[in-house]
């Protein structure tokens, strides 16, 4: 399908009159039902935002769980009347049960990974910025990319549908190992729950692969004239890359996922050996629980860098952009997410050292983790000659990106310990771990998703987001932050377990207390820190200043050269051709410190 | 009542800030944007210096609370390996860490915004990315060394002469079993277990069993600087073997036998009086999820001398004679009133 066809029913009129003045017939829309427009819509900006907000409710459903479960941790010997409130008969007088705790840390850490920090984060940013950034109408399938969107929400209703059942979500964490999470004897939250699970899962990885599919596809064709490759900013690069990953990992984990119903429901022992349990020995010889784990890191490994990828990308956009300097080392950056995303599956069993491994396989594994330190070194160091004499502006997208940075040294260097099995082997499934996960993939990921949705807003809404509320709304998590997890080495490092309930019979993990409770009391300023973001979010929709300058940012990349609310088409005439590098961040002879990427090389100047 | 005020207190404050920014949007106009901007772009560059004394300082003051509660050095020879390596990659990351955290910040100060600074067009260096590649490659070609060093060192086979135990997880306790004076532990059935009178499902026909010692609570009794190797299995789900004090970590896995080997090298008194607690016991803690009670599933380890160690086995009477009392001489049923419990349980459920 040609890039002009896609979207003719919508702008066709404006096709009629590519070569008049076509700033008379910017607002000539096509009348579109509210359905067709707002909620089955097709056009990538408004999946787009589908997404982000969709991602939003699952942020606040998945911190909320954290501050309840922070509560329990904590506070152990107290009782609060908000557990009761929201957790009802899991909670009787104010205290969690057990069961619930566990089902609250299972569906946290699924909803953030996959809804908030994989949906919510590149569902967003690959949809709304790769059109807009290659220069093309719209996705390659507009309609396969409004069934992504959809097949999320629908198992995004399921996983909320479980949080009700009478025998709770599952609870088995969000890595769900058999046979924790396939007996329904071993754990209440392994009833239907897990079924629920599963299946929202299921439903979950066809989106995933309905929309990596779709990124592959527009970024490989569709592409404007003189957008090759080498040109396309590190954003679209990274989405690819995304998307790959994305796309050979996801059918991992839905075989892993079928394999665990049937071990389930259909008597099968793909997963089950020699098991005891509630008084019975069942039949079930000859499976391993570790082909689970493989099947699952086989996905789980790549996840991670499905979730970091594109605010990898994205901060490495806005950190040019704002401090008015090319990317140092463009090759290197591309080169580097290469190395990453091969690497990616090659290292999935180092979450496995201590399940008995051979330790020879365990001994390859060290060292393919390891090796993935040197992309990771290379792309910090460039980010640092980045800002180096630049002339940085610190606008509330520019703080995040710099935060993104400072997170991702911290929670990327941790990495070396957990990576390295000798090391691994005391703490392995510690607070270590939660530390550098959180870190690293949690905070920094978030941090470029901030960077990305203040840096974008304007672009998506016309709008800005309220400065002075982004300012504290940066200052507050950055500190909260660290707050939360910096601490959480130093227990990993006395070997506190984690998913523990209470800590407080255990002789070697009890004097922890009182910290545990400053990291409550940060947790809950930080999730209140995010209702803040929220805040401003949806008020800046309305309220937020009018963007007057189509290009607000004086950035390079094409999505400034559309209409400052484009409609479905992006631009109303013909779409630009582009003549450069996105980062031609330089004299451009007349005063001004940037070249967007349509404007034609100079006589004598050289391309990049 | 205390979280309704919480709540209008939350929405107060996000009113006000609210308010605040509306007003700074206004005096912005006012003052014009791009003078507006220049003074909040000075301001927050020296914020962002604040911040990062914040951070250092924050680092130094949670460090100085948080060793003292950091446990004691390791209790292994294993594990005094593992501390060592673990100081040379802390060294490694942490002088990272300061170096470019530093540089961030640094540069974020130092180019700032400014009008008569032009930004330096800097698009690539090969020399400088090599550098850069190069470096970490070195590093992490020290540290995978010295890792798979440790690695084979403590996954190779268990020296001769080695005390074996074996270690059993189930919801929601440690079972461990002594081979008896024979030295041999004998085969284990899972279809043969029973909470009455057989937990581990030992195979009664293999007589290497017969003399098998089993502590239902996992308790294990370890000798100091004798190695000890840990044949570890699971009756359930699984869970995971878990020894801070000594470093040492292993997945206990239905239908799998995992092993792990160590030499603790401090009795438990000796570590009572090193740590100055009198309370100090080396604890086995279930580190993989195992369900509801998985935060409860605890045994106590004791290192002793090999004097107390026969002692103690000699008090022991084993698992068979306490369960066919018949047959031999009555002995005092330990923990017959879980197992009885058990049983009642396991009635009513079938």
């Amino acid at each position: 399908m040609s890039n002009e066809s896609i979207v003719q029913h919508d702008v066709h009129t404006h096709a009629d009159h590519a070569h008049g003045d076509h700033h008379e017939h910017a607002h000539h829309e096509h009348k579109q039902h509210f359905l067709t427009k707002y909620v089955f819509s097709q056009d990538h900006k408004i999946i787009s935002r589908q997404f982000l907000i969709t991602g939003i409710f699952w942020a606040i459903v998945g911190g909320l769980m954290s501050v309840l479960f922070r509560l329990q941790l904590g506070y152990p010997e107290e009782t609060f009347k908000v557990l009761s409130a929201f957790l009802g008969d899991w909670a009787p007088k104010g205290k969690m049960d057990p069961e619930m705790y566990y089902g609250l840390v299972t569906i946290h850490g699924t909803v953030l990974v996959f809804f908030v920090l994989t949906a919510g984060l590149s569902g967003t940013f690959s949809n709304f910025l790769i059109p807009l950034q290659i220069g093309a109408r719209d996705m390659a399938s507009p309609f396969l990319n409004m069934l992504s969107y959809w097949f999320f929400a629908v198992a995004g209703v399921i996983m909320f549908a479980s949080l009700f059942l009478s025998t709770g979500p599952a609870s088995g964490g969000w890595t769900t190992y058999p046979p924790l999470s396939a007996l329904k004897e071993a754990s209440m939250g392994s009833g239907l729950g897990m079924d629920l699970w599963l299946v929202s899962m299921a439903l979950f990885i066809v989106s995933s692969l309905l929309g990596g599919l779709n990124y592959i596809v527009t970024i490989l064709n569709m592409r404007t004239k003189g957008m090759s490759m080498t040109r396309m900013p590190l954003t679209i690069w990274a989405f690819l890359f995304t998307a790959v990953l994305g796309v050979l990992s996801f059918p991992v984990l839905l075989s892993g996922a079928v394999l665990l119903l049937f071990d389930r429901h259909a008597g099968t022992s793909f997963y089950l050996s020699e098991i005891y349990i509630a008084g019975k020995a069942l039949p079930n010889v000859g499976g391993s629980p570790i082909l689970f784990q493989h099947l699952f890191w086989f996905l789980g490994h790549p996840e991670v860098y499905i979730i970091m990828l594109p605010a990898m990308g994205m901060a490495s956009e806005i950190l040019s952009t704002h401090s008015r300097k090319p990317i140092f080392g463009y090759m290197a950056m591309v080169l580097s997410l290469i190395g990453i995303t091969v690497l990616a599956f090659l290292v999935w069993a180092h979450h496995m050292f201590v399940t008995g491994m051979d330790p020879f396989l365990g001994g390859i594994f060290v060292l393919l983790t390891l090796l993935i330190a040197i992309p990771s070194a290379v792309k910090v160091f460039n980010w640092l000659t980045t800002i180096f004499r630049g002339n940085i502006r610190f606008t509330v997208p520019m703080l995040f990106a710099l935060g993104f940075v400072s997170l991702f040294i911290s929670g990327g260097l941790t990495g070396l310990f957990l990576g390295n099995s000798a090391l691994d082997i005391h703490l392995h499934d510690t607070y270590f771990v939660i530390a550098h996960f959180h870190i690293v993939m949690g905070i920094s990921a978030f941090f470029g998703m901030f960077a990305g949705v203040y840096h974008w807003f304007p672009k998506m809404y016309g709008r800005f987001m309220n400065n002075t509320m982004g300012y504290v709304h940066f200052f507050i998590t950055f500190v909260g932050a660290y707050v939360i997890f910096w601490p959480m080495h130093y227990e990993g490092v006395a070997g506190m377990p984690r998913r523990y309930y209470d800590y407080s019979s255990w002789e070697s993990f009890k004097q922890f207390a009182e910290l545990n409770q400053v990291i409550s009391v940060a947790a809950i300023v930080v999730f209140f820190a995010q209702l803040l973001f929220v805040f401003n979010y949806f008020v800046s929709i309305w309220k937020g200043k009018k963007v007057l300058d189509g290009n607000p940012w004086q950035a390079n990349s094409l999505e400034w050269t559309t209409p400052i609310l484009p409609g479905h088409g992006n631009w109303d005439g013909p779409i630009p051709e582009v003549h450069r590098w996105a980062y031609d961040y330089k004299d451009n002879g007349e005063g001004g410190d940037f070249i967007p990427q349509n404007v034609p090389l100079k006589d004598g100047e050289e391309s990049h | 009542m205390s979280g309704l005020l919480l709540v209008l207190l939350v929405a107060l404050i996000f009113i006000v800030l609210y308010q605040v920014s509306r007003s700074s949007e206004m005096i912005a106009r006012i003052q014009g944007e791009e003078v507006f901007d220049k003074k909040r772009n000075k301001i927050l560059s020296y914020a962002m210096l604040v911040l990062y004394a914040a951070f250092m300082i924050g680092i130094y003051i949670c460090h100085e609370y948080m060793m003292p509660l950091i446990g004691p050095a390791a209790a292994s020879l294993q594990g005094q390996d593992y501390d060592l390596m673990f100081k040379i990659t802390l060294y490694v990351t942490g002088s990272v860490f300061l170096v470019t955290q530093f540089l961030l910040f640094w540069f974020s100060f130092k180019y700032q915004r400014s009008s008569d600074r032009k930004p330096y067009y800097f698009a690539h260096s090969t020399k400088l990315e090599l550098i850069w590649t190069t470096i970490p490659a070195v590093a992490m070609a020290v540290l995978v060394a010295i890792g798979l060093k440790n690695w084979f060192g403590m996954t190779g086979p268990a020296p001769k002469g080695a005390m074996q135990i074996e270690i059993v997880g189930k919801q929601f306790n440690w079972i461990s079993r002594y081979p008896g004076p024979d030295g041999t532990m004998g085969k284990r059935i899972y279809t043969n277990i029973n909470d009455d009178n057989n937990i581990l499902g030992l195979d009664w026909n293999d007589k290497s069993n017969m003399d098998d010692i089993i502590i239902p609570n996992g308790e294990l009794r370890l000798i100091k600087d004798k190695p000890v190797e840990l044949i570890i299995g699971s009756r359930d789900v699984i869970h995971d073997v878990g020894l801070s004090h000594f470093r040492m970590k292993m997945d206990a896995v239905p239908g799998i036998t995992t092993r792990m080997w160590f030499t603790p090298i401090a009795t438990t008194e000796e570590m009572k009086k090193k740590t100055g607690n009198d309370n100090f016991v080396y604890e086995l803690s279930c580190d993989q999820m195992c369900g509801k009670g998985h935060y409860s599933m605890r045994a106590v380890v004791v290192v002793e001398t090999q004097a107390e160690h026969d002692a103690w086995m000699a008090k022991q009477q084993s698992y068979y004679a306490q369960n066919h009392p018949s047959e031999t001489p009555a002995a005092p049923a330990t923990d017959a009133a879980p197992a009885a419990k058990d049983t009642i349980k396991k009635i009513t459920m079938n």
